[in-house]
């Protein structure tokens, strides 16, 4: 969890992530830094989100992030 | 909850009721009234406001409604008649006018001026709408209007004029404002009076003929009429009424001589007889040949006038109390105009 | 048929009260039934070819639907007795028959599309590089098929990645891909949102049927009143590029930018409204675009359901899939920072390219596309630089100035780019935009320019206040949605309301024979 708040700070320092819950709709994520996002956790956790989990849904809050890529490492 | 329903239904209704109101208002504001400008199409509307029946009917293009005078034919003969003529009238167009004035009344006789019956197709939105829009609602409409619409044209707009004129908002003039409630009289019994003179200074050669017959359709829509006449008790006669241009073809004659001796009815070609009418092209005509101007029709109308006599059993209406007041006026109105116009040319 | 048509204006007056009479089991089929009669009047191939894919959607997506019924109970038989290799092995081969289905379906109808769409600018271009005489006459696009293709490829999608279940009855999927709202131009509509108002029943309620109408009403306004109106201007700007040059290219430019939002938006307004009218949500496709800060903004805003449906399936599939995954440890050796943007550049730049080539046939619509996804990806490299300078001037992002101006230049940067649309070739598109810098002829706008274009002063009058009235309109939308508000108000308000708008469009509207009153005046006889 650490990892991924310091990910996402990296994006954007002005966002206090470990609170946000709205992050897609409030418009701090945009499509950009998704994939950046998808990107950089390929980098760290050595798990690919697919394109189907890909949604706004997924990427709300840090929280819901972060539990997509715990089932997705568990499922391997 | 009741009346409050009930309310509701009262205040869509009396908003529906508005609406139509205005929208007949506006309609009736944007269509064009034809008094000063192109009065031609007011031809069709004014036969409508006739009182009294009318022995002769006149019926076809602008070779009738400039060429023959009916207060002539009534003075001169007593002949109570009446053209139902608009501009590029269409035999279709004429076939459903004759329709619909035999819904009101029986003339003796139907004279049908020939020269439309070179077009067997629908030519121009402007004209089908100044032949048609004038006409009353009824089934010779609804004909008129299914006979003669082009591709790009579409029923509603003639049945809600509005759909069609509603772009002339922005060019109202003052005559659409002036004529708003009432539209005046432009006409002489369907003959709209020219006076001014523009003598022909040539015969124009004619082209070549490509088709050696009138189109079939409309000599089908001939067919019709003289069906509709027969089945009316009333006799057709087919008339050529004198112009230089558009050019007559002996190839149309001959098919048009050749329905009227099939039919057993009478045709007359007046080119044939100028001299016994005696048409001068260099003083009878307004345009070079192509319309007759008053003194041309006057002309014209003597010569129809006898012709008529010979040979058919007209009531001289000049004797009937009924008819002189009402024709006295016409009469009256008719020599104020051609008066006012000879002054003013003269000026 | 058009929207703008009598034709169909009695279909609609026929369709809502026999919709709302029939039987509620028979609605479905009613609107079944609508779709054919409206199609059926696109052409033969143009409907067969819609059916067919109806049906075809609806075929594979069972076959794919059924790998997935197909491994749960597979996988539930042998719980426990299969290990978790063996459940990987049997859960991949599935999936690989799933996505073979998918390819193959994909590959077949955007196959279809694709030979509509550019096989004959294909065929032209074999036709002068090897002197062959094929004729690409027959490869026309069907009415919607753009629409409903992209509409119906996403069900599949969502079907392969076991978002729901493939749909069993193919009266839905077929009422579907065929509903006929969204035929004329969109939106593309996912199965999910659009099926759960369109597979239910409805019964007759008149704030649906009030609100439907006004929506549809205002949607007429705005296409007859200012889109159909500024088009002529519009094209008469395009036709001689030669002497519209300098100011004339702004003129046209705004003129356009005008046109395209009111023929656009007007559109799916009819098209939500008529939805409204029979109960149906469809959902909305503009949400304000011209209000929009910056242009990542504005794609959010604009055409909305397109940008998501190319998110959703090419940007991030692309961004993830294998082959950038590779190139993208490839490129670690020359840095973090310049490897992490390998998957947003090329997915950007793929989007683009394919955003660009959906909306037309000519290199003019690719050069379009990429250039919004260079616009983007430099404006997205740019915002570090953005916040510091906001971060200097704090307070100035509030300001109202500051924020017009953002707006203002979001507008002409879109219209600029939308140029591209306007001309026929890619270099006269260039010339055109570069003598707006280089010919001063502003004064002969006024010296009949304006006048040239085939426009009286009383048409520029009316989508003047048209323009106006859509401006206001969407002020009074930053509180939220206009009909709802509207349907609060008392009903002698409502119907004043409704009259004045339908006269004004009766009365000012763009539309009927001879829209130049003075071809009515000839000469005499």
């Amino acid at each position: 969890m650490e990892t991924l708040l310091d990910i996402l700070s990296e994006l954007h320092p002005d966002v206090d992530f470990s609170k946000e819950q709205n992050l897609v709709e409030r418009g701090i994520l945009g499509s950009f830094d998704i994939v950046m996002l998808v990107t950089r956790i390929e980098e760290e956790f050595d798990t690919v989100i697919p394109a189907r989990l890909i949604t706004p849904d997924t990427f709300r809050s840090a929280e819901a992030l972060y539990s997509v890529i715990q089932s997705l490492e568990d499922n391997d | 909850m009741k009346k409050q329903s009930l309310k509701t239904i009262l205040c869509c209704l009396a908003a529906l009721l508005v609406f139509c109101a205005g929208f007949c208002l506006v309609q009736r504001l944007v269509m064009p009234k034809y008094q000063e400008r192109t009065p031609e199409g007011s031809l069709t509307a004014e036969y409508y406001r006739e009182k009294l029946n009318h022995d002769v009917l006149l019926i076809g293009d602008c070779e009738v409604f400039s060429n023959v005078s009916p207060v002539t034919l009534y003075n001169e003969y007593g002949i109570a008649s009446y053209i139902r003529g608009s501009a590029q009238q269409l035999v279709w167009h004429s076939y459903y006018l004759l329709e619909d004035a035999l819904r009101t009344e029986k003339p003796k006789v139907v004279i049908y001026n020939v020269l439309a019956l070179k077009y067997g197709e629908p030519q121009s939105e402007a004209y089908n709408r100044m032949t048609i829009d004038g006409m009353r609602w009824g089934k010779a409409k609804a004909g008129a209007i299914k006979a003669s619409i082009l591709p790009e044209e579409d029923v509603v707009s003639y049945v809600f004029p509005l759909f069609r004129f509603h772009s002339r908002w922005s060019e109202l003039t003052e005559e659409d404002w002036k004529y708003f409630f009432r539209e005046g009289t432009v006409s002489h019994n369907g003959y709209l009076m020219r006076t001014d003179i523009r003598p022909a200074t040539k015969t124009p050669t004619p082209a070549p003929l490509l088709d050696p017959h009138l189109p079939a359709s409309s000599m089908e829509w001939l067919e019709r009429m003289y069906e509709l006449c027969e089945k009316n008790d009333v006799r057709l006669i087919l008339l050529k009424s004198p112009s230089i241009e558009p050019y007559w073809y002996e190839e149309w004659d001959k098919d048009v001589r050749a329905f009227a001796d099939a039919h057993g009815i009478l045709y007359w070609n007046t080119l044939q007889v100028n001299d016994e009418i005696g048409i001068d092209y260099s003083t009878d005509t307004c345009d070079m040949g192509q319309h007759l101007n008053v003194y041309g029709a006057e002309k014209l109308s003597l010569w129809l006038g006898k012709k008529l006599q010979e040979t058919n059993e007209i009531p001289d209406r000049r004797t009937d109390e009924t008819y002189v007041s009402v024709w006295a006026e016409k009469t009256e109105r008719y020599e104020r105009e051609k008066a006012s116009s000879d002054a003013e040319r003269e000026s | 048929m058009l929207f703008t048509s009598w034709d169909f204006a009695l279909f609609i007056a026929v369709l809502v009260p026999v919709y709302y009479l029939v039987p509620k089991r028979l609605q479905q089929p009613v609107l079944l039934l609508a779709n054919v009669v409206f199609y059926a009047f696109a052409g033969l191939f143009a409907f067969v070819l819609l059916f067919a894919t109806g049906l075809s959607v609806y075929l594979f997506a069972i076959g794919i639907g059924k790998t997935w019924t197909t491994q749960e109970s597979v996988l539930l038989e042998h719980k426990g007795e299969w290990d978790k290799a063996k459940r990987k092995t049997f859960r991949e081969s599935m999936e690989k028959k799933r996505r073979i289905l998918t390819a193959v379906c994909l590959i077949l109808h955007f196959g279809i599309l694709a030979a509509m769409k550019y096989g004959s600018g294909l065929i032209g271009i074999t036709n002068t590089l090897f002197g062959t005489g094929f004729s690409g006459a027959g490869l026309v696009l069907t009415m919607g098929a753009s629409f409903y293709t992209f509409s119906a490829m996403g069900y599949v999608i969502d079907v392969q990645r076991g978002k729901y279940p493939a749909e069993k009855n193919p009266l839905r999927v077929l009422l579907y891909t065929s509903f006929f709202p969204i035929l004329v131009q969109g939106p593309i509509s996912r199965f999910d949102r659009l099926g759960e108002t369109l597979f239910k029943t409805h019964s007759f309620q008149w704030d649906h049927l009030e609100a439907g109408l006004i929506r549809v009403l205002w949607g007429y306004a705005k296409k007859l009143l200012v889109a159909d109106r500024l088009l002529v201007a519009v094209k008469q700007l395009i036709r001689y590029p030669e002497t519209y040059n300098g100011a004339f290219v702004l003129v046209g430019m705004l003129l356009y930018a005008a046109t395209l939002y009111a023929d656009f938006t007007g559109g799916i307004d009819i098209t939500i409204g008529i939805g409204k009218m029979l109960g149906i949500t469809i959902d909305e496709n503009f949400n304000r675009p011209y209000f929009s800060k910056n242009i990542a903004e504005y794609w959010r805003r604009w055409h909305m359901t397109l940008g998501a449906w190319f998110k959703e399936y090419v940007y991030y599939p692309v961004s993830v899939s294998k082959l950038l995954r590779r190139l993208t440890k490839a490129a670690r050796r020359f840095g973090d920072g310049f490897a992490r943007r390998i998957p947003v550049y090329i997915a950007t730049m793929a989007v683009w390219a394919v955003t660009g080539m959906w909306h037309g046939n000519s290199w003019n619509f690719l050069v379009w596309g990429l250039m919004n996804g260079a616009i983007l990806l430099i404006s997205e490299e740019l915002s570090p630089l953005y916040k510091k300078f906001h971060a200097r001037f704090p307070g100035l992002s509030r300001n109202w100035f500051y924020r017009a101006f953002t707006v203002i230049r979001t507008v002409l940067l879109m219209s600029s780019l939308r140029m591209f649309d306007c001309y026929a070739t890619v270099p006269e598109t260039f010339r055109s935009f570069g003598s707006m810098f280089t010919t001063w002829n502003l004064p002969l706008l006024w010296r009949g320019g304006i006048a040239s274009l085939g426009l009286s002063a009383a048409d520029y009058a009316v989508a003047g206040a048209g323009i106006i009235t859509m401006f206001v309109v969407s002020l009074i939308q930053r509180k939220g949605a206009l009909t709802p508000r509207l349907l609060g108000k008392k009903l002698g308000i409502r119907l004043l309301i409704y009259g004045t708008l339908l006269a004004v469009i009766l009365v000012f509207g763009y539309y009927g024979f001879g829209f130049d009153a003075g071809q009515f005046i000839y000469n005499r006889f």
